[in-house]
This record gives C-alpha cells, sequence and structure tokens, in this order.
C-alpha cells in the first residue's frame, strides 16, 4: 500500500506548476485540454452553480465522468462528497485519475472523512489551515488544496488559507524539537506528519490553490504565496471569453514572477466572472469538513 | 558545467534538486530571458507533454530548444519529455521537437490505477528503479536508436546520438545513476 501512496504523490508532482480546470462537458474538456489545462475535473455543475442552485449537491453522472475521460488525454479528476466512501469507491470503478473530497459538494459526514489508504487512486482534499492540511494528508491525501471559496470569484479566502498555512510551517520550522509533540497535540495532527514539516519546512504532498481564482493575476499570485499550481473553477466557463482566459492562466503560473509577461497575458480578456464579495456569501463552504 | 532544466510545468524541481545533490548547476527555463545564460545540456521533465507543447510554442522557446538540440546539445528527455523528443505519436497528429526517430504511446499503461514501480536493467548502469506515473512507451524506433531498458517486452529508455529518452522517472527515486550517465553523455567532467 504505501508503494501505491508514493505513485500517488508522484502523480500529483507531475501536475505541479499547472492548472487544474472545471469542466461540465466534453467539449469543454477538449477547450481547456487545449488551453493548456494538466488536468481536468469533470463536474455536472461548476461550484458558481452549484451556489445559484441551492440544494444537495453530489457525485457526477458517471456517463458524464466516462465522456470526459474519452474526450481528452490529460489526467480527470472528480469530486465525492466528504465522507462518501460509496461514492468514491464508484469513481474509483471508473479508473479516475483523481478523486476530489470536496467541499464544493454537500457533506455526506459532518464527523468522519474517507479513510483513503483503503483506496489505490489518489486524492486531494481541501484545508483552510496546517491543522487541516495534515489531517487530510494523515487519512491518505496525496494532494492538498486551499478551500477558498468556491464559486465566488473572490480571492481573499485562498489567500487567507495559503498564508496561514506557509505561517504555521513557518513556525514549526522554528520550534526546538521537544516542542514539536506539545504542536502536534494543539494542531491535532500525527506527530510523524508535523515531524516531516519540521524538517523540511513543506508539506509531504504537493500543495495547489484553489477557491476563487478568476483572472491570471489571481492565479500567479497565489503561486508567489507557494502554492505549486491552481485549480480554477468558475473563473473560466463563467468569464465572456473562456479559451482566452483559460490560456492566459495557464502561461500565468508557469512565469508566475515575471511582471512583464503578466502585463501582455492579462489584456483583452473579455469580462470575468461577475463574482461575490465575501460579505454577500450566504454558504460558506469551506466550513465543511475541518 | 550547468544544466538547463524545460521549467514550463511538471515535475521539473526534482530534477534540479538531483542536480544539486551531485553539485551540478541548473538553470530553470520558463521564458526566452533564461536562454541568455548559457547552459551545456538539456533536461525535458515528466509533466503533461500537451501543455509543455503549447507552452513552448507560446513563450517562443521552441525553436530557440529546438536548434540547441538539433546542433548536438546533449538532452535528456523524461515522461513527457520523451513524447516532446519522438517523431511520431502513435494515434496522434500532432507531435513536438520530433527529433528522435521513435514512435511513442501515450498512457501506454493506462490511467493513474495503471502507474507502478518497478526495478530492471538499464543497460551500462545495471539495475534500477523505476517509477512509471501514467507513462509512455516506445513503440517502434529507427534501427540507429540504441535501446537501454525494457519493461514487461517493451522499451523504456533509449540513446540516440545525444539524446536519451527515459519513460519513467529517475528523479522521483533517490538513484542519481541514470543523471551521472546522461551527465557522462556532456563529455564534461563533473
Amino acid at each position: 500500500m504505501s508503494e501505491r501512496i508514493e505513485l500517488n504523490k508522484n502523480l500529483a508532482q507531475m501536475l505541479k506548476g499547472g492548472v487544474i480546470m472545471d469542466v461540465t462537458s466534453p467539449e469543454q474538456a477538449r477547450i481547456a485540454e487545449d488551453a493548456g489545462a494538466c488536468a481536468v475535473m469533470a463536474l455536472e455543475r461548476i461550484p458558481a452553480d452549484i451556489r445559484a442552485a441551492g440544494g444537495v449537491s453530489r457525485m457526477s453522472d458517471p456517463i458524464l465522468i466516462q465522456q470526459i475521460q474519452e474526450a481528452v488525454s490529460i489526467p480527470v479528476m472528480a469530486k465525492v462528497r466528504i465522507g462518501h466512501i460509496v461514492e468514491a469507491q464508484i469513481l474509483e470503478a471508473l479508473e479516475i485519475d483523481f478523486i476530489d473530497e470536496s467541499e464544493v459538494l454537500s457533506p455526506a459526514d459532518d464527523l468522519y472523512h474517507i479513510d483513503k489508504q483503503q483506496f489505490s487512486v489518489p486524492f486531494v482534499c481541501g484545508a483552510r489551515d496546517l491543522g487541516e492540511a495534515l489531517r487530510r494528508i494523515g487519512e491518505g491525501a496525496s494532494m492538498i488544496r486551499t478551500k477558498g471559496e468556491p464559486g465566488t470569484g473572490d480571492i481573499i479566502q485562498a489567500v487567507r488559507h495559503m498564508r496561514l498555512i506557509q505561517q504555521q510551517m513557518r513556525k514549526v520550522q522554528s520550534m526546538r524539537e521537544d516542542e514539536l509533540f506539545e504542536e502536534a497535540k494543539l494542531l491535532q495532527v500525527p506527530y510523524n506528519l508535523l515531524r516531516i514539516v519540521f524538517e523540511s519546512g513543506k508539506l509531504p504532498v504537493v500543495n495547489f490553490a484553489a477557491g476563487g481564482v478568476a483572472t491570471p493575476a489571481d492565479a500567479a499570485l497565489m503561486m508567489q504565496l507557494g502554492a505549486e499550481g491552481v485549480f480554477v473553477g468558475s473563473g473560466i466557463f463563467k468569464s465572456g471569453d473562456p479559451k482566452k482566459r483559460a490560456n492566459a492562466i495557464v502561461k500565468a503560473v508557469t512565469n508566475y514572477q515575471d511582471p512583464k509577461i503578466l502585463a501582455e497575458l492579462s489584456k483583452n480578456l473579455g469580462e470575468a466572472m461577475i463574482g461575490i464579495n465575501e460579505q454577500e456569501i450566504a454558504l460558506l463552504m469551506a466550513e465543511r469538513g475541518v | 558545467m550547468r544544466v538547463g532544466v524545460l521549467a514550463l510545468q511538471g515535475g521539473f524541481v526534482e530534477h534540479v534538486h538531483a542536480l544539486n545533490k551531485l553539485g551540478v548547476s541548473s538553470l530553470e527555463i520558463r521564458s526566452t530571458q533564461d536562454l541568455q545564460t548559457p547552459f551545456d545540456a538539456l533536461i525535458l521533465p515528466g509533466g503533461e507533454s500537451t501543455v509543455m507543447g503549447r507552452l513552448l510554442r507560446e513563450l517562443d522557446l521552441y525553436y530557440p530548444l529546438m536548434d540547441l538540440i538539433a546542433q548536438g546539445m546533449p538532452v535528456w528527455g523524461t515522461c513527457a519529455g520523451m513524447i516532446l523528443l519522438a517523431s511520431e505519436l502513435e494515434g496522434e497528429v500532432n507531435t513536438h521537437f520530433a527529433l528522435m526517430p521513435i514512435t511513442v504511446r501515450r498512457n501506454a499503461f493506462g490511467r493513474q490505477l495503471g502507474s507502478f514501480s518497478s526495478i530492471g536493467m538499464f543497460e551500462g548502469i545495471g539495475e534500477i528503479p523505476m517509477t512509471f506515473i501514467r507513462a509512455p512507451i516506445i513503440h517502434g524506433a529507427d534501427k540507429n536508436v540504441h535501446m537501454l531498458a525494457e519493461y514487461d517486452g517493451f522499451s523504456v529508455a533509449a540513446r540516440y546520438d545525444t539524446m536519451l529518452v527515459t519513460a519513467f522517472h529517475p528523479e522521483l527515486t533517490n538513484d542519481t545513476r541514470v543523471l551521472q550517465y546522461f551527465l557522462g553523455m556532456t563529455g564534461c567532467r563533473h
């Protein structure tokens, strides 16, 4: 099993420096692949529409996921509800490349996350702070992403989560070795994982930004704050010119430290998604599954 | 000597770390600006070949790098990097640098569930760990291409002149012998 976990972490390493895009049809998946997505997330509804529609949001229809798998050659991811073991088993049966146990869908369990070590396919999970990140890794996640606030087009929460995770890691690194036990207790995380952060200054898996990325500048901002890649959900297919915006975000992630290139590719992208400000949000998805 | 590592997307940092471990300096290449620093060899890392192929062209790196490789700069492609070098991709019309006369089958072992690690013989080195992540294979090759390693009857590493390709990822293991083999191809001391 540990070899499987290693292989799954390795796949996440190959996604680094890339953009993972939410798509709701094979056509959108092809647009995303042509625009340079390193993977796609197959969904029935993007987060902005889930937010607008309300009601219970579940795993997508397997037929849609299969159609998207057939449409592209890049890895295909799909979401399951937090704690929904059977939705995860179904996605594994479809040979999905990555499962997102996601707060974007309605949680199936308000206490327990899926024991991801029981699966052969990799999982990515959202986190707002170091405690959440290391708990998910302890459960078997091969990749972490910030939760941000999905479907809002507002980057503030993703920034907050990424900064907090990085700050907490720097704090752990500066500790005396004998203080780690108490810190593990306070963060409610496995000691051995905290020890890896202490020694390496990094999470033991790849860490992406997600939730609220709408522009190339947003994507580059997250990379400068320490993200190793970016998920873009509603930001692309809720904008005026999805193809162009998608491609610009891909290039922004590669050249996130080059303002001249960023200025060039931010031009004439058409309308960005309208978005919702933090204060106007009725439902905070990020509070699901801690 | 200095080794350029294409840093558009994927597992390039792992190559940089392996080079550091051997005390070889590296250069991350992500824009034409970076090409102003001289380098002696080039690594094309793992990642998504569709992404790298597209960014190479859009960031104006395609022709400059192709010229360097064609002029004999030693190049090593791992996984997606091998796809970038292949002259033919099975079932696809688009190729990338297309400088090495091999036919490559992408995702030859299927999706992530088909990813695996193994130990295999590498000619000139011996047994090495091999990590295959949604890996391609070499399905056909010109007779001048020299095969270096096999897995289950499939060719997974080869050399052609100054070009080295591996379908697996030595940079994901602690074993630096394939990297040393590549550095040996540069003819420089390291």
